[in-house]
Order: structure tokens, then C-alpha cells, then sequence
């Protein structure tokens, strides 16, 4: 274990130091990411404005999901390089290197690279809970959840992308179908899960469980009611799910794995 | 024109080969327009909708248009012709015998309606068809309401095409200057999507900003003929849409021009 986290440190000074070598290029993309999301936010600003209150919520609760799922989806994408363009490896053959690697090959994805300009995205999250923070009564167990529910849908992302690497295996054509998913999960996370319909809550509660990982830890650490009627405890919980649900994607991973047949080019 | 033809023609049926892609852009798309219809709804219901500049049925078709016609919005740069910037392979595009602008433009007609083809369609059935069987009537794409809104949101689309097709081509131009074109992209990137209504749909925005955002050109690749096909602007307005499209559509291309012009005044070709 202490080996395997010797060994990623060296595989991310290895990915940073090659990222700063483009250091404008850096730059640019990470204040790019930045604005765009910041941008998008201005226009939750702007629906406030117009209506008021979404079902009850107000705009700073609702920053705290946001910020949340912007800075988890931040660090996933940071972390996830090796699996978001694991089909181009599977299509060019040089999968097979990886096999022959003494290491496990999710181990050796995940150290593919840490993607600096990710940092965009996560400024704004971090800015966006600065925003929310007024709004919440803080105690320790509070601000331990956030950091609990933050890592655990990181997770829960990173879970995804494993999925969507997975499926390479079988095509590598339709891996759009996944960012409904990613691209999607965030999205959809910016809100209360409480104003989707039910059975869309039940998709991204239990098949995919970004909206469980951000939604009820959320509540709980605005200490309110859930208007779905879900016990108190049930924010404490839901962080279990993301590392749970990474630990299955593997499982199905490592099936997937198992029946590749290399491309021979 | 000939050549011109021939190279849309050719770019057309090469984008055509990815089907498979495009149905799974097509799932994204569903999905994407799901999420948003349910969170104005949830809006709309927050407060009072009578108060609102557009009901709330406008809005569901607003943004199914939007899921249909993505492709159309220039808000990305031809990832192709970055590759060729940045191997030296441009080069070849300077030698052969036709306008180069003329030869990148016909590039983006191609790269701006051939997914079109294949998304909006799908999409369309989905939302004005599938929506309404599953139940979800209330989030359909709705008819135009009059022969005249639909034929006026058909005259502003082919305007919108060729607006869309200028600015895709003057972005893809900035390429040339490769070192400030990230910077530059990105600040294209979030004009486009707040200015045309993709990132939230104008007229929710607040007055002041739809009062700026109305005269520039990335309203009117999105936003103006999407209000002509719901109505909220009436078919009479039809003039003054396609005057401010074609009027942005002639500028972009000199502008375009002239930027091109420069460019190959003091391009250096990169690799040997």
C-alpha cells in the first residue's frame, strides 16, 4: 500500500511537472474553466432573480449543492484522465503495454495523470460554498459530513467513468451515452433532487448515486426537513454510498478486463 | 461554386459515417432536455407564472429546439483544422487552388448542418411525439401556432445556418494565431453559449441583459428563430430578425476575410 502511494506520487510530480512545461496553455485552459463556470452559475443567478425560490429552496441552499457537486466533479475529473480516455487505448493497442505492467491496471489508469486545469472548476465550487456558508449553522459534525459527502461523490463519479472505460471493452462508439451521466449528473446535482420527478430521483439514487452522495448529506448539513419525508439519519448514511458503488464498478471492471482481445495493431 | 459544393458535399458524407456516435449524442441530448424542462417547471411553479415573459409551454419547446439544433451552435472550434494548425499540415490547405475562405467556410456549412441530419430529427420526434405517449404532454415540443410563426422560424433557420457558419469560420481563423488562440476560444466558447440562449434561455434572463444581448450576433443563431417558432416574438418581426442575421452574417465574413488575409501575411509553418 505505502509502495503503490510512493509510487503514484511519482507518476503526478511526473504529470504535473510535464503539464507546467505548457504553462500558458495551463493557464489559459484553467481561468477558460473558470469562466464558463462561473457563467453557468450567473444563470441560476439570473433564475432566482426572476422567480424568486425554487419549491421552497433559496438560492444559497441551493449554492451548497452546487458548490458540492462542482468541486467533487472537479476532483474526479481531475483524477479520472486514464479512465475518460481509456477507449483510446483499447482502439490503438497500447492497452496491451498496460498488461504487462506489474501493477494493477486501475492503479495504473488512475496514475495516468492529474489534470491541473481541472482547478477551474473547483475555485468556482469552493467560491460557491464561500457564497452558501452564510446560510448554514455550522458545527464540527457539520463540516466533516460536507468533506465526507464531497469525497464520497467524487467517488461515486470516478465509479462512472470506471463504468464508461468498462464499456470500451464491448464498443467505442457510443461513450457519449456516459456524459448523460457525468455531464448530466452535474447538472442535475445543482438543484435539490427533491424537484425532479420520482422516478428520476430513484435513477440517481440507487443505479447512479450522485443525487443520494450530494442531495441528503446536503439537507442534513442545512439541518431542514427533507420535503421527500426521509429520516434525519439518512444524510449521516448516504456518504457510505459513493465509495460502495466505486467498489462495485471495479468489480464489473475487472470482468470487463477479463474478456478484452487485443486489437493486434 | 462547383468546388465549394463538392467540398460540402464530400465533409457532409464523411461526418454522415458516425451514426452510432450521433445516437448516443441523441440519448445525451434527451436527457439534458429532460433535466432542464423539469427544473423551469419546478420554477414555474415556484412563482407566479402568469408573470413570466414566456409561458411555460413556449419554454419546453424553447428548449427541445435547443437539444435538436446543438450542433448548429458555433460555440466550438474544427478540432481538424486546430490538428492541421499545429502539425504544419495547413500548409497543404494554402496550396490548393481555391478562396481559402471560401474552402473553410464550405467546411463548416458541413460541420454545422451534417449532425443536424441526424440528431434533430430523432430529437424531435422524441420531444413533439414520444414525450405526449409516455404522458409528459406538458413538456412537449408544441406545434408553431400558426402557419405564419412556422414558416417565419423556416426563413430565420437558414439565415441562422449561415450566421452560425461565418462565426464558426472567423473562431476557426483565430486558430492561425496559435499561441493567444486558447484564450481567445475560450472567451468565444462562454459569448456563444450565454449570448445564444444555450446556457439558459434568454428571455428568463434578466430585462437589462436581454435589452444588450438581443443586438448581437449569437441571438440570432439561437434565440430569435426559436422565439419565432413559439410565437413569443410574432411572424411580423420576421424582417428585422433576418435583417440583424444577414446584417452580423456579412460583417463576420469580412471581418473573417480580413482576418485571414493577415494571418497568411505572417503565418509560419510549423514542423519541417
Amino acid at each position: 500500500m505505502i509502495d503503490a502511494l510512493r509510487l503514484y506520487a511519482h507518476y503526478v510530480r511526473a504529470s504535473v511537472r510535464g503539464q507546467l512545461q505548457y504553462r500558458a496553455s495551463f493557464v489559459m485552459s484553467a481561468i477558460g474553466t473558470f469562466v464558463i463556470t462561473m457563467t453557468e452559475s450567473v444563470a441560476v443567478w439570473a433564475l432566482f432573480e426572476r422567480f424568486g425560490q425554487l419549491r421552497g429552496w433559496t438560492l444559497p441552499e441551493v449554492a451548497l449543492c452546487y458548490g458540492m457537486v462542482s468541486i467533487s466533479w472537479a476532483l474526479c475529473d481531475a483524477l479520472s484522465r486514464g479512465f475518460d480516455h481509456f477507449a483510446e487505448l483499447v482502439g490503438s493497442g497500447d492497452f496491451d503495454r498496460l498488461l504487462l505492467r506489474p501493477r494493477p491496471i486501475a492503479f495504473q489508469l488512475l496514475a495516468q495523470e492529474l489534470t491541473l486545469r481541472r482547478i477551474g472548476r473547483l475555485v468556482q465550487g469552493v467560491l460557491l460554498l464561500g457564497y452558501a456558508a452564510g446560510a448554514i449553522d455550522w458545527t464540527v459534525p457539520r463540516a466533516l459530513l460536507l468533506v465526507a459527502a464531497i469525497a464520497s461523490s467524487a467517488c461515486a463519479f470516478l465509479g462512472i467513468l470506471v463504468l464508461q472505460a468498462t464499456s470500451a471493452f464491448w464498443t467505442i462508439n457510443a461513450l457519449e451515452v456516459w456524459n448523460a451521466f457525468t455531464y448530466g449528473g452535474v447538472t442535475m446535482s445543482q438543484y435539490p433532487l427533491a424537484i425532479y420527478r420520482s422516478w428520476f430521483r430513484a435513477l440517481f439514487t440507487f443505479a447512479i448515486p450522485i443525487g443520494c452522495t450530494i442531495y441528503f448529506p446536503a439537507v442534513a448539513i442545512l439541518g431542514r426537513a427533507d420535503p421527500l419525508g426521509t429520516p434525519a439519519i439518512t444524510g449521516w448514511l448516504a456518504p457510505l454510498a459513493g465509495p460502495a458503488y466505486l467498489a462495485l464498478c471495479l468489480q464489473i471492471w475487472t470482468l470487463g478486463v477479463r474478456r478484452y482481445r487485443s486489437t493486434g495493431s | 461554386m462547383t468546388p465549394y459544393l463538392a467540398i460540402i458535399g464530400a465533409r457532409f458524407r464523411m461526418l454522415l459515417q458516425y451514426r452510432v456516435a450521433a445516437l448516443a449524442g441523441v440519448w445525451t441530448q434527451v436527457f439534458f432536455g429532460l433535466v432542464l424542462v423539469m427544473v423551469y417547471e419546478a420554477f414555474y411553479r415556484s412563482a407566479r407564472a402568469s408573470a413570466q415573459p414566456i409561458a411555460f409551454a413556449q419554454l419546453a419547446s424553447y428548449v427541445w429546439l435547443g437539444q435538436a439544433l446543438f450542433a448548429m451552435v458555433p460555440w466550438n472550434v474544427d478540432s481538424e483544422l486546430r490538428a492541421m494548425v499545429k502539425t504544419g499540415a495547413v500548409a497543404y490547405e494554402l496550396c490548393r487552388p481555391v478562396d481559402l475562405y471560401g474552402l473553410w467556410f464550405a467546411r463548416a456549412v458541413a460541420q454545422r448542418t451534417a449532425p443536424l441530419v441526424m440528431r434533430a430529427l430523432p430529437l424531435a420526434v422524441f420531444a413533439a411525439v414520444i414525450l405526449p405517449a409516455l404522458g409528459l404532454s406538458g413538456w412537449r415540443l408544441t406545434a408553431p401556432p400558426s402557419l405564419a410563426a412556422g414558416a417565419a422560424f423556416a426563413a430565420a433557420l437558414v439565415c441562422a445556418v449561415a450566421l452560425a457558419c461565418a462565426m464558426s469560420t472567423l473562431i476557426n481563423i483565430v486558430l492561425l494565431w496559435t499561441i493567444a488562440a486558447d484564450g481567445v476560444v475560450i472567451l468565444w466558447t462562454t459569448a456563444v453559449s450565454l449570448g445564444s440562449g444555450l446556457t439558459i434561455p434568454l428571455p428568463l434572463l434578466p430585462d437589462g441583459a436581454q435589452a444588450v444581448l438581443r443586438w448581437l450576433p449569437f441571438a440570432g443563431v439561437f434565440d430569435l428563430p426559436f422565439r419565432l417558432y413559439t410565437g413569443a416574438l410574432p411572424a411580423g418581426a420576421l424582417a428585422s430578425v433576418l435583417a440583424r442575421q444577414l446584417g452580423w452574417t456579412v460583417a463576420l465574413v469580412l471581418l473573417g476575410r480580413r482576418l485571414l488575409a493577415r494571418g497568411l501575411r505572417r503565418i509560419v509553418v510549423q514542423g519541417g
